[in-house]
């Protein structure tokens, strides 16, 4: 468990950033299952086309909490067209490193983001190219 | 709070078992003086193995852990009256060293009965007679689940056994040690146990064989252990338990009043909002506590109790490497989500008031802290 995790996990897992919902929230992304043992909700708020701010809420272990802090400190601020480009591997990456069984079923970060901003253009009815999303049912 | 994982082996144990190692070195099957002085440690320990569960010393095999005991247990009983029948009764609740094992024969051609469990765990004797075929060959039903913490009724179940004349074997890790065990009382003819889990060293168990049951070896080779289980002696882990079993015995008071300390722990910890217990109020082991919280997971729990000083142990899927939830859990009703939620805490020798009242005092801002990042439970 712990021997697993970066000490950079176990800082954003300790002090998670920005924790919360945005009340009048652009989007919504909610990803994850209960039944699997991670489920994660991102809040954006978008001006410009671009993220205004980013929250989450998330039920899960150590690395989905770690994971949902660091992607809406990677995501904030940026547009949606940079955002969309942030990967699983990415928010890995900047958490140094998960350790291997913690890679497919609690990473999921980036796909609660995308979730979120694809929620936003279809209730704003913008267009965009989105990455594949890869759903909860994947993480069974 | 983890002393159902293992225990720190006693200074004493330690003390015990140094001399095995350099001056004491001799193999127990040499005939000369230092040989025979490994061979004579290894009988005081087997005696005093023997009597912690009230057996004979002849009917105690020394092993190589807990896991084997229960190998060598099932295996050698399946393997030795194939001809006779090819069923086996179990529980759904069993350790992973029975369930698999239990898995692994169904691969060979056995056939085995997975009994349920009510929600506090505990197995119903009327449902292990109604199991019963004319091909069953073995019952093996757990003493105390390592995760709940419930003990079974294994007198009920050894009184059936003896009277359909079945083999009985129980895996005994949980609670040879902690509890008095009598093995003339429980009516079991297999028990076995861990020294590890008794304050003894790791890498040495024991499996007790009533006399007139049979068995096939696991370990085929220079013939030690009675034939059953070959391979050179580990004179310093025997020697290690046989200490560990004799200090086991004179703790039993002891360990009894860790139940008090338990109840503290439960009563404290329940007064948290959306808490349960798992498992049976009192028909479970005097060290045991396991809870659930809904809307949060244990894995998360464990790390903050961790950063707070505090050891822990979960069910949930997510500090396993099977990435399934307890079959425990599951098996005792509970939803997988339900399940992902639970958090064990067990005590030893060394915890105090202070140490119960200290996670009781924290456990409550954890819960709050992790609901509050948690999207569940609204």
């Amino acid at each position: 468990m712990t021997d697993g995790y970066s000490e950079k996990v176990m800082e954003h897992f300790a002090n998670p950033r920005n924790v919360g919902e945005i009340k009048d929230a652009d989007g919504i992304g909610k990803v994850g299952n209960p039944v699997c043992g991670d489920v994660m909700w991102i809040y954006i708020k978008v001006k410009d086309d671009r993220l205004e701010d980013v929250k989450f809420k998330t039920f899960g272990c150590g690395a989905a909490i770690a994971t949902s802090s660091m992607i809406t400190e990677m995501a904030k601020g940026k547009t949606l067209e940079e955002a969309l480009k942030i990967s699983r591997g990415n928010v890995a990456d900047a958490l140094d490193g998960l350790p291997p069984i913690k890679m497919h079923c609690s990473n999921l970060a980036a796909d609660g983001l995308h979730a979120a901003i694809k929620d936003y253009l279809e209730k704003s009815g913008k267009k965009m190219e989105l990455p594949k999303i890869e759903t909860a049912e994947e993480h069974g | 709070m983890d002393h159902s994982a293992t225990t720190a082996a006693n200074p004493a144990v330690t003390e015990a078992m140094l001399p095995y190692f350099s001056e004491n070195f001799g193999n127990p099957s040499s005939l000369y003086s230092i040989g025979r002085q490994a061979r004579r440690a290894i009988e005081e320990a087997r005696q005093k193995v023997a009597d912690l569960i009230g057996a004979k010393k002849e009917e105690i095999i020394f092993t190589g852990s807990g896991t084997e005991s229960d190998n060598l247990a099932i295996k050698g009983i399946a393997y030795k009256n194939r001809k006779k029948g090819d069923h086996i009764i179990t529980s759904s609740i069993e350790h992973h060293a029975v369930l698999h094992v239990c898995k692994y024969l169904e691969s060979q051609g056995f056939k085995v009965t997975y009994l349920p469990v009510n929600k506090d765990g505990i197995v119903n004797p009327a449902d292990v007679e109604k199991a019963i075929t004319s091909q069953t060959i073995l019952i093996t039903i757990m003493h105390a689940n390592n995760e709940i913490g419930t003990l079974q009724p294994l007198e009920d179940i050894g009184k059936i056994a003896r009277e359909k004349n079945i083999p009985f074997h129980t895996d005994a890790v949980q609670t040879a040690g902690k509890l008095p065990l009598d093995v003339e009382a429980l009516g079991v003819s297999l028990l076995s146990m861990s020294a590890h889990k008794m304050y003894g060293p790791k890498g040495v168990g024991a499996l007790y064989l009533r006399k007139g049951i049979f068995i096939e070896p696991l370990f085929h080779g220079g013939g030690h252990e009675r034939n059953l289980r070959s391979g050179t002696e580990n004179v310093p882990g025997i020697v290690g338990f046989g200490k560990a079993a004799e200090l086991a015995k004179q703790r039993f008071p002891e360990e009894a009043k860790l139940a008090d300390l338990r109840d503290r722990l439960i009563k404290g910890v329940l007064e948290i909002k959306d808490s349960y217990l798992n498992g049976h109020p009192t028909k479970r082991l005097p060290n045991n506590a396991n809870f659930r919280f809904s809307y949060i997971e244990g894995e998360s729990m464990i790390l903050n109790l961790d950063m707070k000083g505090v050891s822990a142990s979960t069910g949930s899927a997510c500090s396993s490497t099977s990435l399934e939830p307890s079959h425990v859990l599951m098996a005792i009703g509970l939803k997988p989500e339900e399940a992902h939620g639970s958090l064990r805490l067990t005590l030893g020798l060394g915890n105090t008031q202070d140490d119960v009242d200290y996670v009781v005092s924290v456990l409550p801002e954890i819960v709050n802290k992790l609901r509050m990042i948690s999207p569940l439970g609204r």
